[in-house]
């Protein structure tokens, strides 16, 4: 009987601490995309060159890697995700200057925009209301990650539009799996530091963004 | 200027692939097995997602 009212509590426990992350993740992701998206306009109205976006993606990305993981346990950590994803909102900018010089480029951009919110929404919904552990994609979706980053790194180069096309698809797919990986991954317990899984999304729903922009601006005979 | 950022660029997808690599062999080798019904729970959504971005590019054509 003791052992399980130990269990009951420990269970409750665990929930709770789950309950706390998934809070804090939302709260810290809505900040950074509201950052992101201030930087945007600061970027879109000083008009910066679209350089800047690659220049951008390769420090967040290198911040990414070596900084944030280091200072996410500690309050530092706070601030380099918010240099991360105010620098990441500087770039996106750039790359929306560009689409509203297109001819149905505010179009596209508004499109993309809600279609991004749709998908997260209802992604983060469904993990959230079905309560299921989605762990079990990890494998195959940081496979499918290791192939498009070698499909990325092939078409900066050989700049093939339509392998461009079918990388952004592809994309859309990736982040659509890890969104629902992340999100099972806080109510399960797998994660347990919010900046870590703040960072997670938010690239996942930055990825989905450009992505989605890729492809309606082609499709829309805009690119 | 354009070669050296897509150089850098590439340097830093290369970094990036280097560091996912241990992530990516942990879930392959360690990673849960899907359950009856797990894969289908997945797809579902995902097929979803599919349809709606369809249901977008005939939106903006």
């Amino acid at each position: 009987m003791a052992d399980s009212n130990y269990t009951l509590s420990r269970t409750h426990e665990q929930v709770l601490s789950s309950n706390k992350v998934l809070k804090n993740t939302y709260l810290l992701l809505s900040a950074t995309l509201g950052f992101s998206a201030l930087m945007a306009a600061l970027s879109v109205a000083l008009q910066l060159p679209s350089w800047m976006y690659l220049v951008s993606v390769i420090v967040a990305m290198v911040m990414g890697i070596f900084v944030l993981p280091r200072t996410a346990n500690s309050a530092a950590g706070i601030g380099v995700i918010f240099a991360i994803t105010g620098l990441l909102g500087l770039g996106l900018g750039s790359i929306l200057t560009m689409y509203l010089a297109l001819p149905h480029g505010p179009q596209t951009i508004a499109t993309a925009f809600g279609g991004t919110a749709t998908i997260f929404l209802a992604l983060s919904a469904y993990a959230l209301t079905s309560k299921r552990d989605f762990s079990f994609m990890g494998g195959f979706i940081f496979a499918g990650m290791m192939v498009v980053l070698i499909a990325i790194v092939a078409n900066l180069f050989l700049a093939i539009p339509a392998l461009s096309l079918t990388i952004s698809a592809a994309i859309i797919l990736l982040m659509s799996g890890f969104i629902l990986f992340d999100t099972s991954r806080i109510i399960n317990g797998g994660e347990t530091n919010y900046i870590m899984a703040t960072f997670s999304l938010y690239l996942s729903i930055f990825n989905i963004f450009i992505s989605l922009l890729q492809i309606l601006g082609i499709m829309g005979g805009d690119d | 200027m354009e070669l050296f950022l897509k150089i850098a660029a590439a340097a830093a997808m290369i970094m990036l692939l280097i560091y996912l690599w241990p992530a990516f062999k942990h879930w392959q080798e360690n990673g849960p097995k899907a359950q009856a019904g797990d894969w289908r729970a997945a797809l579902l959504p995902l097929a979803g997602v599919v349809l709606f971005v369809v249901l977008l590019v005939l939106a903006v054509r």
